[in-house]
């Protein structure tokens, strides 16, 4: 009987079993962000410890840099001493951290792939639920409390307890305007935001294998929001060309090596699933959320749900959405108003996506009264923004053009939304006042759906509006 | 030595709501900070306060559930963002155990690792509990992990946990620093097996 990388992965990093039945697990890559970590090193140092391999830890800062005036000090001091608790934390134990200006800062989830430091059949660990972006590499990724943070600076391991595997395959062709962001709001839609509670999700069939690793980020970036807390795609030919030449990936004759050993992480064809579902490609439509949950989602065309369509369990939090959003149950979310677009996030972030929206932005432009803002990935992202002219595209369309970070998409930094706006937004959540205002309201799409609502002022089909595949 | 927990007892707040997710449990902009210290007052922030800051209602602010120490809620609690804040949070707040239905998975593995057991009751059982607490606040709950029941009036419902979350709680053995440290050598054996990221030269 065959086993599938969730398994194979595991079994290469079970240390031990603890005594209460869990396992001691090794983490490989461990990733720091000023949010989660500061606590960590207090506990560590309270316990009069060290970190053991500073060599499998990486930081950079995200969550709280400004985007708009990287001066230093930031006007929130509060933000500075995060920054600088960071600085002298890694400086203090040897790690390598990816600060502001070093030409590598930004989003966790975006300098991780970027940099070559995520490979397949890794173990990663970061205090961040969207660890499991790097999944998309065929690693087994996941997010921490820091309490385990503090665990792997000091032992590299974490007492952990074995998931299920769920394969969801994705069969056919995405039609042109739908993308790897549509694919998993309709997978959450159909499957529940606890639908993965206990899940290690493993995504494949056609679909999936023909999308670029970017789009596979994306897709695994919001296994979490299904509730599973990993999600991942096996390693393929598209993975490794990805890879090739990253600073961190292996050079030379180590190169062949780690192919061979990574393809060997890959699931076995006759591996069992404790479940299966498939989704069919051509079902699915560019897709938004109408509701505070990420789960709440429709087609473009679709209108929100009557509450008497919904099943008993799901009622009491549609009223509740629908109540915060304003909105009405029957009523179509296309030509809902938008006050605020964003383009950012670890899960829509990356040159692939901005790309893609310059290709169809170039020649509109941003509504008036709309606030439009593209917030790259990665410094590293901006760059090749910049220099491929694709920055400009969007600085003529009438959008800010900003500074990496994790910016709006939960507003520990000055941009955020102010009282009721609604946002059109590339990130992952939806929540109330995710956005920075308690009142503030999120409607989850991908990038190209974004830059539709910006240049409509509404929810709008982004392939009727740039007349894609009509 | 940790604190081993077998019998937790007290009055609970009912909070009712499915999925509530951490950013809702404690606001990102409340995480500014270097510890966890003071973060008790944060407790549902947006919930319980206006953008004046005056209280409105809800579960928290009603005096009736003053000094609680077991928090009741529904399904999918804890989903979100990975924050630890959220159950120390809670902690801070004065609870010694949450009673639900469901709880995300890293919002579990948080709350157990720090202490607070998080307990689940089947749906029917777990209604009537609400039921029961929202009719007399001063109910006395009694949480039973080595029984694995919860006691209150004249019932008796089964209450299921994580048999290693179970035992680790029950044990004293919920913070596995301790443990893990001990596997000392073994641990150098592994990180000289398992490749890392090197930057080449
Ligand atoms: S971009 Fe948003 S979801 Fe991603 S790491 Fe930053 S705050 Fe979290």
């Amino acid at each position: 009987m065959g086993k599938t990388l969730y398994e194979k992965v595991w079994e290469a990093h079970e240390v031990r079993k603890l005594r209460n039945g869990q396992s001691q697990l090794f983490i490989d890559l461990h990733l720091l962000h000023e949010v989660t970590s500061p606590q960590a090193f207090g506990m560590l140092k309270d316990l009069g410890l060290r970190v053991r391999y500073p060599h499998r830890t990486f930081a950079t800062v995200d969550h709280i840099v400004p985007t708009h005036d990287r001066t230093e000090p930031f006007a929130d001091p509060l933000a500075q001493s995060m920054l600088e608790a960071l600085r002298k934390n890694t400086l203090e134990h040897g790690i390598t951290f990816f600060d502001l200006g070093s030409g590598n800062q930004g989003i966790v989830h975006v300098i991780g792939p970027q940099l070559g430091l995520t490979q397949p059949g890794m173990t990663i660990a970061c205090g961040d639920s969207h660890t499991s972006t790097h999944g998309a590499f065929g690693a087994v990724a996941f997010g921490i409390g820091t309490s385990q943070v503090r665990d792997v600076l000091a032992t590299q391991t974490i007492a952990a307890q074995k998931l299920k595997v769920r394969r969801i395959n994705v069969e056919g062709r995405l039609a042109p305007g739908v993308y790897a962001k549509d694919v998993i709001l309709h997978i959450i839609r159909h499957l529940g935001v606890k639908g993965g509670l206990g899940y290690a999700y493993e995504y494949g069939g056609s679909a999936v294998e023909a999308m670029d690793m970017e789009s596979r980020m994306t897709l695994c970036n919001m296994s979490i929001e299904g509730g599973a807390r990993v999600g991942y795609v096996n390693p393929d030919e598209t993975t490794f060309r990805y890879l090739e030449g990253r600073p961190y990936s292996p050079k030379g004759a180590e190169w062949e090596e780690a192919k061979r050993r990574w393809l060997s992480f890959a699931s076995d064809p006759d591996a069992p699933y404790d479940d299966v579902v498939t989704f069919q490609a051509e079902e699915i439509a560019p897709t938004v959320t109408w509701g505070i949950t990420p789960g709440q989602a429709i087609p473009i065309d679709g209108r929100i749900p009557l509450l008497e369509e919904l099943s008993p369990e799901e009622r009491p939090v549609a009223e509740e959405a629908l109540a915060y959003m304003g909105f009405r149950p029957g009523q179509p979310i296309k030509g809902v108003p938008v006050q605020v677009a964003f383009i950012g996030s670890c899960t829509n972030a990356r040159l692939s996506d901005l790309r893609e929206v310059a290709r169809y932005l170039r020649g509109h432009r941003v509504k008036r009264g709309v606030r439009a803002l593209v917030v790259p990935g990665s410094e590293w992202v901006a760059k090749k923004a910049e220099e491929e002219g694709i920055a400009e595209v969007f600085r003529e369309a009438g959008f800010e053009w900003r500074n990496p970070g994790c910016s709006m998409c939960l507003a520990m930094n000055p941009d955020r939304l102010e009282g009721d706006e609604l946002a059109a937004s590339s990130s992952n959540r939806n929540y109330k006042g995710r956005m920075g205002s308690p009142r503030g309201r999120t409607v989850l799409m991908s990038p190209l759906m974004v830059a539709a609502a910006a240049v409509t002022g509404e929810i709008a089909d982004a392939r009727e509006v740039f007349g894609i595949g009509r | 030595m940790l604190e081993k927990f077998t019998l937790i007892r007290g009055r609970a707040v009912p909070l009712r709501g499915e999925d509530i997710d951490t950013d809702r449990i404690i606001p990102a902009r409340f995480m500014k900070a270097l510890t966890f210290e003071g973060l008790g007052q944060y407790l549902f922030y947006d919930e319980r306060f206006d953008e004046r800051g005056n209280p409105k209602p809800h579960p928290l602010n009603d005096p009736r559930y003053q000094g609680a120490s077991l928090l009741l809620v529904e399904s999918g609690f804890g989903s979100g963002s990975s924050r630890e804040h959220a159950p120390q949070a809670i902690k801070r707040a004065g609870f010694k155990a949450i009673i639900g239905e469901s709880f995300a998975e890293i919002f579990f593995g948080n709350a157990t690792a720090i202490g607070l057991p998080c307990v689940s009751l089947a749906k029917e059982d777990l209604e009537r509990l609400f039921q029961a607490v929202e009719k007399d606040p001063t109910l006395e709950i009694a949480v039973d992990l080595v029984a694995k029941e919860v006691r209150f009036a004249d019932q008796v419902v089964p209450l299921t946990l994580r048999e290693e979350a179970r035992e680790a709680l029950v044990e004293g053995l919920w913070d596995p620093i301790g443990e893990l440290l001990q596997a000392g050598e073994l641990l150098d054996a592994f990180d000289r097996k398992l490749p890392y990221p090197r930057r080449a030269e």
